[in-house]
């Protein structure tokens, strides 16, 4: 089919005992922005490698661009991966690492040296060019990965957690970049991370996985405000869950919902509680958080279970935070954002 | 109580022995090496010394005895005699070719122990390939003899396509040293090929490589140090040897056969004689420095 970039049908893969893959189908449309976000060891650094054709399904069947590649080589297939831990070539200098995959295709060496400089200023490695991977930090030796499978401009880029090894700020800077590089050419980006901030930031879409299996297919938002199952809210975000007995009461019938901290309002007990459309629970604060920008309240309502809520600091400081603690709360929410999860 | 005291205070002055040396790198490594340093520069390159020294004297024609007179006719002689060119030579030509044969069959045999056979069996092979080398050196150079000798093995199995083994002379020897040496051109390449991450590997084939391209660009240089490193063995174990050529060589001579048959006669002709092979191995050494392989040792 057309504006396909890659599909996965039924992919299985298990290595001795542990199944690493369990049956994932997937669309990643063409100039997709997908992540691929989970928690360690949920398969997702495995199909990649199945995507790039480092290893075979024991079931299933990849495509790229609508041609079947389930059999193909890795040199036979128009995908560049940036490696989780780099695999840089030790024995060649930076330069000559970008410009590898320019030099097997064969590309006339002047123009191989203009685009492998081009492609290293895009990662803010002007100058490096002379060095040997050895002699650079892990956050540069990261950025080279990431210029030596972007210079050759594939189809399709797999990035496996490209940015993991750089500080808060390089981080955020490399973010923004890789979205324009991305835009601007038009590459489809699968990005495996297990941050689901930069997930939530710069995907298209993105697939949760949960051990070997895709729990959720969709946009940041729908992802966050409407998580499919309780891991994806718990993974997603903070995860707020009212259950049983106590989800009962407040909203009306059983079931568990989950609801985001930040759509929780912290009122006094004595408040009115009739706002129309809200739902109100009272309970004690059990700990307080001061988080900056923010505060978190752990409150322990009076019908069982606990609920966070965040507040912004918008007059709060650090030193009238604490004494919430162990005060008698009003929590407020609107019915909207209390999700109903399947059980 | 009272034995306590000097105890506690042997041991306060071992800490602080101990953390005087913590701090000072540089006083714990000369404890560390002065006497292996002092054995080895008293020892071997004193001697080396005296064998350059004793280069530049001579003989009395009659007595055979050493007269310490200075003269450099013993290297004069080196240079112009041809059957000196000639031995060098053929020394130097030997070592090159046992070392390139060890080489070429030791690639194929690593990669084979170190990335293809099973994980499991790869300790096994590797002492499967160290195990000639417990075995007597004259043992296994007779037994070259024996397979080598006429209407041998060599012979008996060549039988068959017309041919005849290569009998005693240049090639026998070649052909024996190569098997003598070959584990010492096998062990570093195989801890190179085995310690070669498979990301490498990866890299390249996601890339665009091809298996031989990436043999080429990726697997083979990242090699090459461990072959230089090898072939520091096989070349410098090829040019000193003497016994081997003895049994399997026929009539041909190297460096160590003159070094030997002048040592009773010429001792300074000896002494001139035996300095070629080590000038030979450090001009050797200083080529191959610039490969890296000496990192490598
Ligand atoms: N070559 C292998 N041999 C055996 N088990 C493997 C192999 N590769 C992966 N696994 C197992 O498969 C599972 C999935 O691994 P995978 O590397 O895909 O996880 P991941 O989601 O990328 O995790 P992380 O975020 O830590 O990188 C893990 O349990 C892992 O131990
Ligand atoms: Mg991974």
């Amino acid at each position: 089919m057309e504006g396909m970039a890659i599909r996965l049908q039924g992919l299985r893969k298990s290595f001795g005992g542990t199944t690493a893959v369990d049956g994932v189908d997937l669309e990643i449309r063409d100039g997709e922005f997908f992540s691929m976000l989970g928690p360690s060891g949920s398969g997702k650094t495995t199909v990649l490698r199945l995507v790039a054709g480092f290893e075979t399904p024991d079931r299933g069947r990849i495509e790229l661009a609508g041609q079947e590649v389930t059999d193909l080589a890795p040199f036979e297939r128009d995908v560049h991966t940036v490696f989780q831990d780099y695999a840089l070539f030790p024995h060649m200098t930076v330069e000559q690492n970008v410009a590898y995959g320019l030099r097997i295709r064969r590309i006339p060496k002047a123009e191989r040296l203009v685009r492998a400089r081009k492609a290293l200023a895009e990662v803010r490695l002007e100058g490096y060019g002379q060095r040997r991977p050895a002699q650079l930090s892990g956050g540069q030796r990261q950025r080279v990965a990431l210029a030596r499978a972007l210079v050759g401009r594939p189809r399709v880029l797999l990035l496996d957690e490209p940015l993991g090894a750089l500080d808060l700020k390089l981080r955020e800077q490399m973010q923004v970049e890789l979205k324009a590089i991305q835009r601007e050419v038009g590459i489809t980006f699968v990005f495996v991370t297990h941050d689901q901030e930069e997930a939530l930031t710069m995907s298209d879409r993105i697939a949760v996985f949960d051990q070997g299996r895709v729990a959720q297919v969709g946009t940041p938002a729908e992802i966050y405000e409407r998580p499919a199952t309780p891991f994806v809210a718990s993974f997603v975000g903070t995860s707020n869950l009212l259950e049983g007995e106590a989800a009962h009461r407040i909203t009306g019938s059983a079931g568990t919902y989950n609801i985001r901290p930040e759509k929780i309002r912290v009122l006094k007990e004595a408040a009115e509680a009739d706002e129309p459309g809200h739902a109100t629970a009272t309970g004690t604060v059990a700990e307080v958080v001061y988080l900056g920008d923010a505060t978190r309240f752990l409150v322990d309502l009076d019908g069982g279970g606990r609920l966070t809520a965040l507040q912004q600091n918008l007059e709060t400081s650090s030193a009238d935070v604490a004494a919430y603690r162990g005060t008698r709360v009003r929590l407020q929410w609107h019915r909207r954002h209390a999700v109903r999860l399947p059980s | 109580m009272t034995t306590d005291l000097p105890t506690a205070a042997g041991r306060g002055t071992v800490r602080r022995l101990a953390g005087t040396l913590h701090r000072r790198p540089r006083l714990r490594l000369a404890l560390l090496l002065t006497a292996p340093l002092l054995w080895l520069a008293v020892l071997y390159l004193g001697s080396l010394a005296v064998l350059f020294v004793s280069a530049f004297w001579t003989t009395d024609s009659f007595t055979s005895q050493v007269v310490k007179v200075w003269s450099t006719d013993n290297f004069h002689a080196l240079f112009t005699t041809p059957v000196f060119r000639q031995v060098v030579l053929r020394s130097v030509g030997v070592a090159l070719a046992v070392t390139a044969l060890c080489a070429l069959i030791a690639f194929p045999v690593a990669f084979y122990t170190a990335r293809v056979a099973r994980p499991r069996w790869r300790p096994l092979l590797v002492v499967g390939i160290l195990t000639p080398l417990w075995a007597s050196y004259l043992v296994k150079v007779y037994a070259w003899r024996l397979i080598l000798s006429e209407g041998g093995l060599a012979d008996w199995m060549l039988a068959p396509f017309g041919l005849s083994g290569p009998g005693y002379g240049l090639p026998a020897t070649v052909l024996t040293l190569t098997y003598l040496w070959l584990p010492y051109m096998i062990l570093p390449i195989h801890t190179a090929l085995e310690q070669l991450p498979a990301g490498l590997l990866d890299a390249s084939a996601d890339l665009g490589a091809r298996p031989g391209r990436t043999f080429r660009s990726v697997v083979l240089p990242m090699v090459l140090p461990s072959v230089a490193a090898g072939s520091v063995f096989t070349f410098s174990l090829s040019l000193g040897d003497y016994i081997t050529v003895q049994i399997v060589g026929g009539k041909t001579q190297l460096i160590g056969n003159l070094v030997y048959s002048n040592i009773e006669l010429n001792l300074p002709m000896a002494a001139a004689l035996g300095t070629v092979p080590v000038a030979v191995i450090v001009l050797y050494l200083l080529a191959i420095r610039r490969t890296g392989a000496l990192n490598s040792l």
